[in-house]
């Protein structure tokens, strides 16, 4: 018997975003990332074609927290204490598209790193890599607020995606954002009405919409993912609907995330049970990424090489299949 | 909610002065201001003219058409005027509108099949105007029976229960809002069922309370289109937090500082 497919038209489409900006359009990276643009839900190729698939970035971090666990280490141990070669070593072994750079050195309570330093290390990464950046702070909010303008300002031109904005604390980023011509990363705490306030506010401001990513909230397999992966699912039906102020596309911040589980990181010496650490801890980072393509991110900031891979083939296997005629 | 903006309509002074001079900038101007203001698509009436209407309405789509891009409502009584507007549109235009007698679905159910438009349809017919609510359901299965045998897809029909001014004919107005209810389970896919809102407060002092009053209330019993004044800010504000508390839009503190979607 043929089984007739159902086809859903949506009224809606999601903004595409642009991250990074040659030298033709300002800035000097060699390539740039876009994502978003759908008008279905995720991989349904007959409702209607994505433009852009889903992206993976490569997270790197100008401080190491001090107890990642060793699986984590091991395959970017010569890099951890430079992010310009960590940055440079994502995208020459394991061919990143784009780098998601992590300040934290600047919190309070860990360095205190002040705002010149962490614009040097920006530079530093621009300079030594070519793909798209997305900068991340150390969410401590006036801290923030002191690197931000600093690190947009060394940016300049080079349209990167920076966060994360939060209800309590958008207006210095939004502003820095504006002048130096990044695209913001808003993050509301897994709930689809602050998701959406912190939209309009920030597009009152000035910002377009269409230099916004949402990114709402973090969570990790058995920590929550179900929670995030039903708003990230409202969110874009929200948007294919036609709300204009959720049509944004979305971003999950992964690798943090999921290597704070105790499943990613016990040792097999510790928990023999569960078998060997160095598939493990992978596999929970690729597991949870696989988790919240199917919600929709277009942009998934992972830290292990070998979550990464594992996740660029679930993405090229999901995306392979062809509109049916 | 679909919002046909009813501002340029040759009825009002300053339109029907801006058809004589053919000031092209005035018209832009009200369809432009519309469109930021919500309206999803423009109503375009020549209202009483001395020129030849279809002139006339080939003039206003080509102006309003190079102002902005939403879709287009042609309204007429006389069918070769509307044909006139349907050839002039570069986009899949509605045609305001036919009612259930049979002439004028034999008119227009060719040219909205011929042109791609959707289709207003009031549910009186050759007898007047229905006097409640199961007369107007009677009227809008006629039609929508018609639309099925000439090919149109009933999504596109707008069925309108017809709404008579409050202070002329006041039963009338339940009997319209209970054919809303009615108009909903005709068909599928659904027709849509769309409120020529002004006339409800024709002649009254409340004006802007009146409309907004009754289309929550329609809202709340089906109806998705309107034809109305999106200039009338509260009207839109009232829209937008109906949407909200019938859960078809996600709700935001600022909710209404946004652009109308």
């Amino acid at each position: 018997m043929p089984v007739e497919l159902v086809r859903e038209t949506w009224p809606g489409r999601i903004f595409t975003v642009t991250i990074g900006a040659t030298a033709a359009e300002g800035g000097t990276r060699a390539s740039t990332v876009t994502i978003g643009g759908h008008a279905a839900l995720p991989f349904l190729p007959g409702d209607a074609p994505s433009p852009h698939r889903p992206v993976v970035a490569m997270e790197v971090m100008d401080a190491v927290p001090p107890d990642w666990p060793e699986t984590l280490r091991r395959p970017l141990a010569d890099v951890l204490d430079a992010p310009a070669d960590w940055a440079r070593k994502c995208v020459e072994e394991y061919g990143a598209e784009l780098i998601a750079l992590r300040l934290w050195s600047p919190h309070p309570d860990w360095k205190d790193a002040s705002p010149d330093a962490a614009a040097a290390t920006v530079r530093a990464v621009l300079d030594a890599v070519s793909v798209p950046l997305i900068i991340l702070g150390c969410d401590h909010a006036e801290k923030d607020n002191e690197v931000w303008p600093r690190v947009t300002e060394v940016a300049r031109g080079e349209r990167c995606l920076v966060g994360v904005a939060v209800p309590e604390n958008y207006k210095t980023l939004v502003v820095a954002c504006l002048a130096d011509g990044h695209a913001v990363l808003a993050q509301a705490p897994i709930d689809i009405n602050i998701q959406k306030q912190l939209t309009i506010l920030m597009t009152e401001m000035g910002l377009p919409p269409d230099r916004i990513v949402l990114h709402p909230g973090t969570a990790s397999l058995g920590y929550g993912l179900e929670y995030e992966y039903s708003i990230m699912e409202r969110i874009r039906l929200a948007g294919l609907q036609g709300d204009r102020m959720l049509a944004q596309p979305m971003a999950a911040i992964i690798g943090e995330e999921a290597w704070k589980a105790k499943e990613a990181r016990l040792t097999e010496a510790e928990m023999p049970a569960w078998g060997s650490a160095e598939r493990r801890g992978p596999a929970w980072e690729a597991a949870t990424a696989a988790a919240f393509l199917q919600a929709g991110a277009d942009l998934l900031v992972l830290l292990h090489p070998e979550a990464v891979a594992a996740t660029r083939r679930t993405i090229a296997a999901l995306t392979a299949v062809a509109a049916p005629a | 909610m679909f919002i046909i903006g009813e501002r340029i309509n040759g009825m009002f002074r300053s339109v029907a002065r801006a058809i004589r001079d053919r000031d092209a900038n005035a018209i832009a101007d009200l369809a432009r201001r519309q469109v930021a203001a919500g309206a999803h698509a423009l109503d375009l009436n020549t209202g009483p003219t001395a020129d030849d209407p279809a002139e006339v309405m080939t003039w206003l789509v080509q102006t309003v058409q190079e102002a902005t891009d939403v879709p287009l409502s042609i309204d007429s009584a006389r069918p070769p005027v509307i044909a006139a507007g349907l050839r002039a549109c570069r986009r899949p235009a509605i045609i305001n509108s036919t009612t259930g007698a049979k002439a004028k679905l034999d008119a227009l159910l060719p040219l909205a099949r011929e042109y791609g438009a959707g289709l207003i349809a009031l549910t009186n017919d050759e007898r007047g105007i229905p006097r409640n609510a199961a007369a107007r359901a009677e009227i809008a299965l006629t039609i929508v029976a018609r639309a099925m045998e000439a090919g149109l897809p009933t999504d596109r029909l707008y069925l309108d229960p017809i709404v008579l001014p409050v202070n002329a004919a006041q039963d009338q107005c339940k009997e319209a809002l209970e054919a809303v209810a009615m108009f909903r389970t005709l068909c599928e896919p659904a027709p849509h069922i769309l409120l020529g809102l002004s006339n409800v407060s024709q002649g009254t002092t409340n004006r802007s309370l009146i409309n907004r009053t009754y289309l929550v209330m329609a809202m709340a019993l089906g109806c998705d289109a309107a034809i109305l004044d999106p200039l009338d800010r509260d009207l839109i504000d009232a829209i937008r937090t109906a949407r909200i508390l019938l859960n078809q839009e996600i709700y935001a503190e600022s909710y209404l500082q946004s652009q109308p979607a």
